[in-house]
């Protein structure tokens, strides 16, 4: 769950492929040809899509519904009939719910990383190609959001605000816009130094015209890739603050919700109370595979 | 070296005051009134206002925060408003439980990390590098406090050999270097360090494999050095990389373990930090997190010395 400290090559340019405008439609075709050659990441793919597509499909797949509680029918274990997963603590069918549940985690997960993109990303190429004092105003702001551990900032943000998915969206997104506007920085400042953007100042190219075709388009490879790193730290960091009952309120389905109210279960019939923890595992195990086969493709070494 | 040290804490200045202005505003960023917490909503108005006062929330807020900066610069954090007992006292004894935890988990992850990290940096035969890359992605993809979860069903529930919760034994006060101490801290141990091991894992993997691939290292085998003298070469080199990541990968443990704690009942700095949340007691949460903030930066700022001690070329501006 810690954030891993982004930690991108300085050294001789490594970190950042130099291409020139021109040839980046076939980067990008290149890319998508070593991503369909990687079995790894082609699984990956696969399973997050089933998990996204059956989460968003999920009212119209003729499930139980998810909020029908029954005071008779609770706890039943794993395999019993009509309920192929079992029933949670007040009676509603298992299956249903971690299927429903997959709407809310995957929200909470990819959205706050989406949002810091935008917005630390903006900070950080803002900083690295300004340089100067905006650079060192952007930064040392930065430098306060990393005196604090992640998940500690996290958690208090989400403890004074209050429980609640808003809230949750809004700390999670404050965690991640540092590191990725960290990240941000120190790409563009290296892609800044590179000569053919001297060349193109030389040739007589506008500021926006070089931040929008050399730098922007040197730059947002390592970035996204960065950015799709944080998504499983994103996933597992938004079900453990609804595990502390933090995020989403009950009765929503949400796989660390559930996991919270199943731990007075773990006496009676702990293989169900293992169960929504087994989706987040699952669903950001693929992401960080799926990252780092990104990472692979795209030739970025971060 | 000691004039290094100096600068890089005469640098922390600037953020520590950041880092108060953070804390002082988390009360404020608390729905409602902070003293609505505290005092039922059918209280008479001229107490709500009178303990307004005491506390110093009817000022305006830069007025309130100087007020509080000074109060906590002078050391005092304040009383708990769930206890009464001064925040201070509070904090420290959770934070060394905290701390025994953070100790105990990064042993475990470190050492395993540098011997399975460097081990598939030198594995020749593709299974233990495949082996030790999968243990590291499952410690980083692992949501720890389902692991925990998980090891309590195993080790608790079904097999009975160590307990669910607690610091020690039943009326224990404190924690102590015992067994039956040490029996509660084994299953928090393990899911605290399954994070740390992935990432660090991860890390010397990657940073020996590099360095084995330098020319110097061709020279020493040129030279006729065997490979346990040249592997000594590879570890220095490859320190300050890892003790960076080391360095927050703690730091993380400290201010990440509230999850586990919660799960375990360990009475360190998360659990009072999630009882302080569904109290509203606002003055724990404030201090536990300005403690656990300072903390942080005061280890980053050691590793940051370390690390130049051990390799003077590093050194920031």
């Amino acid at each position: 769950m810690a954030i891993q400290s982004p930690s991108l090559d300085l050294g001789g340019g490594a970190g950042v492929r130099a291409t020139p405008a021109a040839q980046v439609r076939g980067y990008w075709q290149q890319v998508g040809r070593r991503l369909r050659r990687d079995p790894v990441t082609l699984v990956c793919a696969v399973v997050l899509l089933l998990i996204v597509a059956s989460a968003l499909a999920a009212p119209w797949l003729g499930l139980a519904d998810p909020y029908k509680t029954s005071m008779i029918r609770r706890l039943y274990p794993v395999g019993s009939p009509n309920h192929l997963l079992g029933t949670d603590e007040l009676g509603r069918d298992m299956l249903s719910r971690l299927i429903h549940g997959g709407r809310l985690s995957l929200f909470m997960g990819v959205t706050p990383v989406v949002c810091a993109l935008l917005i630390g990303g903006l900070l950080g190429i803002t900083a690295g190609f300004m340089g100067g004092r905006v650079n060192m105003l952007i930064m040392r702001i930065m430098d306060v959001f990393y005196a604090f551990p992640s998940v500690l900032l996290a958690i208090s943000l989400s403890g004074a605000m209050g429980a609640g998915a808003e809230n949750t969206l809004l700390s999670l997104t404050l965690v991640f816009i540092p590191p990725i506007c960290r990240v941000s920085e120190s790409v563009t400042t290296q892609v800044r130094g590179f000569d053919f953007v001297e060349a193109a100042r030389a040739s007589g190219a506008g500021t926006l015209a070089i931040v929008r075709v050399h730098v922007l388009g040197n730059v947002l490879g390592p970035i996204l890739v960065y950015a799709t790193s944080l998504i499983s730290v994103a996933i597992i960091l938004a079900a453990g603050l609804s595990f502390l009952g933090l995020g989403v309120k009950p009765p929503e389905p949400e796989w660390g919700l559930m996991l919270n109210t199943l731990r007075q279960a773990i006496y009676v019939n702990p293989l169900l109370a293992a169960l929504p923890g087994v989706m987040i595992f699952l669903t950001s195990i693929c992401f960080n595979l799926m990252s780092d086969g990104l990472r692979a493709a795209m030739d970025v070494k971060a | 070296m000691l004039l290094y040290a100096l600068r890089r804490l005469i640098y922390l200045i600037p953020v520590a005051f950041g880092v108060s202005l953070l804390v002082f505003a988390l009360v404020h960023l608390a729905p409602g009134d902070p003293i609505s917490a505290i005092v039922p909503s059918d209280a008479p108005k001229e107490l709500v206002d009178k303990l307004k006062e005491y506390y110093g929330f009817d000022k305006p807020l830069p007025v309130q925060y100087g007020r509080w900066l000074l109060v906590t610069l002078s050391g005092d954090f304040g009383t708990s408003i769930g206890t009464g007992r001064p925040v201070l006292q509070e904090v420290g004894s959770a934070f060394g439980n905290t701390i025994i935890l953070a100790i105990g988990a990064c042993l475990v992850a470190f050492s395993l990390a540098i011997v399975l990290g460097t081990a598939a940096a030198y594995a020749k035969s593709r299974i233990v590098d495949r082996l030790v890359t999968s243990i590291a992605l499952v410690g980083v993809s692992v949501p720890h406090f389902w692991l925990a979860i998980v090891l309590v069903i195993v080790f608790s529930v079904e097999l009975g050999w160590l307990p669910p919760m607690g610091l020690g034994p039943e009326n224990a006060t404190g924690w102590r270097l015992d067994w039956p101490h040490i029996k509660h801290m084994i299953l928090p141990t393990i899911a605290l360090s399954v994070i740390p091991l992935g990432v660090m894992t991860r890390t010397v993997r990657s940073t020996v494999k590099e360095i084995l691939s330098m020319e110097f290292v061709t020279a020493l085998h040129a030279k006729g050095m065997n490979d346990r003298q040249i592997l000594l070469h590879v570890l220095k080199n490859a320190a300050p990389t890892c003790l960076a990541v080391m360095g927050l990968q703690a730091g993380n443990l400290i201010g990440g373990s509230i999850l586990i704690e919660t799960v375990f009942a360990w009475p360190g700095t998360g659990f009072l930090l999630n009882n302080a949340i569904f109290r509203r007691d606002l003055p724990i949460l404030q201090g536990t997190t300005l403690v656990l903030a300072f903390f942080f930066m005061m280890l980053n700022l050691t590793v940051d010395v370390i690390q130049t001690f051990v390799d003077p070329r590093i050194k920031r501006g």
